[in-house]
């Protein structure tokens, strides 16, 4: 059966809150869902149209810089492609854009942006990002429920 | 037009984070200087007091785009510090898996970030646009380099089965059949990005900096070196390299400057062709002459040609490995620690990546050094960007730019591993 729905957790787990994205994977790796793929990944554009190609949703967390660590933000449709990259040469809104002139966009993109405090080089999240962590993984569920509804 | 400051505060298309800033006054160029201001990385002392057999898990962390480059450095350096060496099957399993991560490096740089430079687009999303098949050729290069890197690694980013010694298991027959059906169509998406890019229009230069790679008689050096070599014919053991490359910081960046027996030097795939282009398989020398190569390549610009060579080669390599490949015993070896200095050298994507590690009796890290290519380039670079804006200055400033940023790209510098642990305050000018 063709995959419907894949949630990605962008980030490097040795940059602290940087992590944010794959903590949420792991979470939601321990729930062993069905028909849903989980991707950890270091946001790198090939992998990123890999992982999402062909999909009706594809649900993406990532960190972001911001003044409220562990603030959550769901960003949806072109709102969730905002200018800027990452720390690579490409970020997400260009690998999308790229997934979109070639055709490998996901049917539907929703953005769960982690504003973070410490992604300096070290493993672990900060207090206020790991209590976002359960938080995501809650909301991203219900994202599914949903879409699978 | 005669007093100008072009600053690109942040370099798009290179890998990390870096700035370049140019002073041209009186008609000419005072300053070229590419600034590196991503946080300094803490490696190095995160490295001491951990165990020699931690070495390939911590340093595949610097780097998501060249992890294998920093695992088997670190690998070869405490293998010589412990004065083993696995069997030469593990040997092979080990350049397989570097091939993986030449390949996915080499196609990412050539196709998202630098033909866009020489095809006159913004970005690759805007190559895409008018190059569609292009662009998805390389993307389908890229994935077969992860496809290697998945199965001979584990995973794609940060591979988690090679470790000191060999690997935790060593894939099966049926395993790297599978990957060789992936590999064939590659090579032949290899031969066609040669093609493609020695079709492009490549500015005059020619660089005199001294050059310097790993070298293997046995082969294109890649994963390890039997020695160092310079372009001008000098040799040295990987034990001898830091009697001849010495490091220094510089105000304006975090990542330090190396010097070669005192002069600006260069590694990276046009030190490594020009070293070794007679030691290419058959296929990528007969490539390499078809897009105009000679036996060396002093031009940066042209390295986009190498390279597409480079990628040619490392498909080929691949595939005869993993045709001779029959399943080990063992998949590595112990390795009990022991006091003592060992030093690993190989040829990261981007050039030459050295290790230093000093072990107690225990197997205890008491010190890291760690040398990556772009910090030991960066000299050259500075050197290049001052040569072509200084040729260019009848150029409006957007060009100038555009012209200075396709040059620091010339080198596919990755500035998130090249800082260095160094406290040190960023000067701006």
């Amino acid at each position: 059966m063709t995959t419907r729905v894949t949630v990605i957790g962008i980030g490097n787990e040795f940059r602290h809150d940087d992590g944010v994205g794959p903590a949420v994977i792991a979470e939601l790796q321990r729930l062993a869902l069905a028909d849903v793929t989980l991707v950890a990944t270091d946001g790198e554009p090939t992998r990123l149209l890999d992982a999402w190609e062909g999909v009706e949703l594809a649900v993406v967390i990532d960190a972001v810089p911001g003044a409220e660590p562990g603030r959550v933000h769901r960003l949806d449709g072109d709102a969730a492609a905002p200018g800027g990259g990452g720390t690579h040469g490409l970020g997400l809104a260009d690998a999308l854009r790229l997934a979109e002139v070639l055709d490998r966009a996901p049917q539907r993109l929703v953005l769960y942006a982690v504003e973070a405090a410490d992604v300096e080089v070290g493993p672990g999240l900060s207090a206020e990002v790991g209590r976002a962590v359960p938080v995501v993984a809650r909301a991203v569920l219900s994202e599914l429920a949903t879409a699978f509804s | 037009m005669s007093d100008r400051t072009l600053t690109v505060s942040s370099l798009a298309r290179v890998e990390g984070e870096g700035a370049l800033h140019l002073v041209i006054a009186d008609g000419a160029v005072q300053t070229a200087a590419l600034q590196i201001y991503e946080p300094p990385r803490f490696f190095e002392s995160f490295l001491r007091g951990r165990q020699h057999t931690e070495v390939a898990d911590i340093t595949s962390r610097i780097c998501g785009i060249c992890p294998v480059a920093y695992q088997t450095s670190a690998w070869a350096a405490v293998e010589d510090a412990c004065g083993v060496a696995p069997d030469t099957a593990v040997g092979a399993l080990r350049r397989l898996l570097y091939c993986g991560e030449w390949i996915s490096s080499h196609a990412l740089h050539i196709y998202l970030l630098h033909a866009p430079d020489f095809l006159g687009y913004p970005d690759a999303i805007a190559l895409a646009r008018d190059h569609r098949a292009a662009v998805s050729r390389g993307l389908m290069l890229k994935k077969a380099g992860n496809a290697i890197l998945e199965t001979v690694g584990g995973r794609a980013i940060h591979p988690v089965n090679p470790r000191v010694g060999g690997f935790h298991r060593a894939p099966t027959a049926a395993e790297l059949a599978r990957l060789a059906e992936q590999l064939r169509p590659a090579l032949d998406a290899a031969l066609e990005t040669v093609r493609w890019v020695a079709g492009f229009d490549f500015p005059d230069l020619e660089l005199d900096h001294e050059l310097l790679a790993a070298y293997d008689p046995a082969g294109y050096a890649i994963e390890r070196a039997d020695h160092i070599a310079t372009g001008s014919g000098a040799r040295f053991a990987p034990a001898e390299f830091l009697d001849h490359v010495v490091e220094h910081q510089v105000p304006h960046s975090t990542a330090l400057h190396a010097t070669l027996d005192g002069g600006r030097y260069l590694t990276g795939p046009l030190a490594r062709y020009s070293i070794s282009s007679a030691l290419l398989s058959p296929v990528a020398q007969q490539a390499a002459a078809a897009a105009g190569l000679g036996a060396t390549c002093r031009n940066p610009f042209r390295s986009v040609v190498v390279r597409a060579v480079e990628i040619v080669q490392a498909l080929d390599e691949a595939l005869r490995i993993i045709d001779g490949y029959e399943r080990p015993a063992a998949p590595g070896i112990e390795v009990p620690p022991r006091a003592g200095v060992g030093h690993g050298v190989s040829e990261a994507p981007r050039g030459l990546l050295y290790h230093r590690y000093e072990l107690d009796a225990d197997g205890l890290i008491r010190q890291a050094t760690i040398i990556p290519p772009t910090s030991q380039n960066q000299a050259a670079i500075e050197h290049d960007l001052h040569r072509i804006a200084s040729a260019n200055l009848h150029l409006d400033d957007a060009a100038l730019t555009h012209l200075c940023e396709q040059t620091i790209r010339n080198y596919d510098p990755c500035i998130s591993c090249s800082t260095h642990f160094l406290r040190l305050t960023v000067e701006r000018r």
